[in-house]
């Protein structure tokens, strides 16, 4: 059975509806991309998902015993609340010396175990409670914006992780981006919001959804075609430079 | 031994400090300050309400506190600006329980006594009250103690893990409230959020976790509550102020310190 699955769900934020008849399902393993403009609901359905905000109408079915990992958009840690990175992996659960060692392992940060919170820059943060999600050991692993404030190479390189550790666990995967071309390259599925879901499929379906395109606008030749760029040229170009996009779409486009 | 009105009195200090100190790190952490003014302050009405009932003391504050700590926590969750609501919310409580208090018939209340404590005063039975309560928040919170931090951090990472915030938010509430009804006999209404806050605040440099940093905090409150005591006795000043005096201090020495510390 699917993981979770809504089904005609409709949610409210601040008394509007924010999303409305969302018919979704995740299955195990799938890593599925949730893309939309501000405000088109994807933080209130990724929030309707964990049970932190409560459905306006519709159902929401979670698999029995589903046990959800979730890396939030932002995580303010106050300067007056000393916090080893040690101590807030251990939240809310205990957990042996040799899990915390193997997740900071698997999420790509060994060495920081004794570190405070606030020391770390943002790649080491992300990392650090992606590493608290895997404790979870998680059959589900929910990511809303994790790379907001990395730059390119940071994101791409969280990107990887989130690739390496799905294939390490065999969790399922559902993140709420804005890093087009990354994202969608990683993507099983991509469903694209706008207060409804306007498309939904493979990266290539949505990327050539008329709806899509409405939303994103003229930015989209740039993303969509840089996606496109990377996903047919995937095993030929693995150092090729992404910084200057329509020049790079360029050239692909008349070698191709 | 409690026949002596001191040892009564450091006994009482000491029960407010311990449990005070833990419940105030969630405080600072969770950015509540005015919330523990506003709760403390509506204590006043609740004397008010005590008087005019004939009930305890202790149970009409702990009955308006936790009134006002629910309803803060309600309105405070719609966006209405939260900074400001509390700022209105804590000193038109402070005002209205004054009006209150003087309003009741027959009787001249000794307002000093409750809205700085009367610790000096302490007897047996109050003793018997300010160390249930204080046994009773610092269970509430060993109990929660996790939960209450994830919370903190983050409520729908607690959410996500199966926890549940808004009841770790209540249980919090419910803590303050009862620290504030036995607090008001040893340092008043005014100073009640002073115990919770400052040590705290002070234990921050010495802490490397949240543990810890509540360990300090006990340790740090322990202290101020002595040397408060101790001073007033010297020096004949009023000894709930002189407690909050001896803690403020500490946390001057703590703030000079603490640049010190994060180098070592």
């Amino acid at each position: 059975m699917s993981l979770i699955e809504t089904r005609g769900l409709t949610l409210r934020h601040d008394r509007q509806v924010a999303l409305r008849d969302v018919n979704f399902n995740i299955e195990p393993g799938e890593i599925v991309t949730i893309v939309g403009p501000n405000g088109s609901g994807k933080s209130s359905l990724l929030r309707a998902l964990i049970g932190a905000l409560k459905p306006a109408a519709g159902k929401i079915t979670r698999k029995p015993g589903l046990r959800i990992g979730y890396v939030p958009q932002k995580l303010q840690i106050d300067a007056t609340l000393p916090l080893t990175v040690r101590r807030f992996v251990n939240l809310p659960r205990r957990q042996t010396p040799e899990a915390i060692r193997d997740a900071l392992a698997t999420a790509g940060v060994p060495e920081l175990a004794e570190r405070q919170m606030v020391d770390l820059s943002g790649g080491q943060f992300q990392r650090v409670l992606l590493a608290r999600a895997l404790l979870e050991k998680p059959d589900l692993l929910i990511l809303d914006e994790a790379t907001q404030g990395l730059d390119q190479p940071g994101s791409a390189a969280f990107y990887r992780q989130i690739e390496a550790v799905r294939q390490d666990l065999g969790c399922a995967v559902l993140m709420v981006s804005h890093d087009l071309h990354v994202v969608m390259a990683a993507s099983d599925r991509v469903l694209c919001l706008n207060g409804h879901v306007c498309c939904e499929g493979t990266p290539e379906t949505v990327a050539d959804a008329p709806e899509y395109r409405a939303l994103f606008g003229s930015g989209t030749q740039g993303a969509l075609a840089l996606y496109r760029h990377d996903h047919d040229h995937h095993h030929h170009h693995h150092n090729h430079h992404h910084g200057d996009a329509c020049d790079g779409q360029h050239e692909e486009t008349e070698n191709a | 031994m409690l026949d002596d009105f001191i040892v009564r009195a450091a006994l009482a200090g000491l029960g407010v400090a311990l449990a005070a100190a833990p419940l105030g790190c969630f405080v600072i952490w969770r950015r509540m300050a005015y919330f523990g003014d506003a709760t403390s302050h509506a204590a006043l009405l609740g004397v008010a309400l005590a008087l005019a009932t004939d009930l305890p003391i202790t149970a009409g504050v702990l009955l308006v506190a936790l009134v006002m700590a629910l309803v803060i926590s309600t309105l405070s969750g719609r966006n209405v600006s939260a900074d400001a609501l509390l700022g209105v919310m804590a000193h038109s409580a402070l005002a209205l329980g004054l009006v209150a208090v003087s309003l009741l018939p027959g009787q001249r209340v000794d307002l000093s006594s409750y809205l700085f404590g009367e610790i000096l005063a302490v007897t047996r039975f109050d003793l018997a009250v300010i160390w249930g309560g204080a046994v009773a928040v610092a269970l509430l919170l060993a109990w929660r103690w996790s939960a209450l931090l994830a919370a903190t951090l983050n409520p729908d990472l607690a959410q996500a893990a199966g926890g549940n915030p808004k009841r770790e938010q209540l249980i919090l509430t419910l803590a303050l409230a009862i620290m504030v009804a036995v607090a008001i006999k040893v340092v008043g209404a005014l100073l009640i959020a002073a115990m919770l806050i400052i040590p705290a605040a002070t234990a921050r440099p010495f802490a490397r976790t949240p543990e810890t940093m509540a360990i300090w905090a006990m340790g740090l409150g322990a202290l101020a509550a002595f040397g408060g005591l101790m001073a007033s006795l010297e020096f004949d000043t009023p000894t709930g102020p002189s407690i909050v005096s001896i803690a403020a201090a500490l946390f001057a020495l703590s703030s000079a310190l603490a640049p010190l510390l994060r180098r070592a």
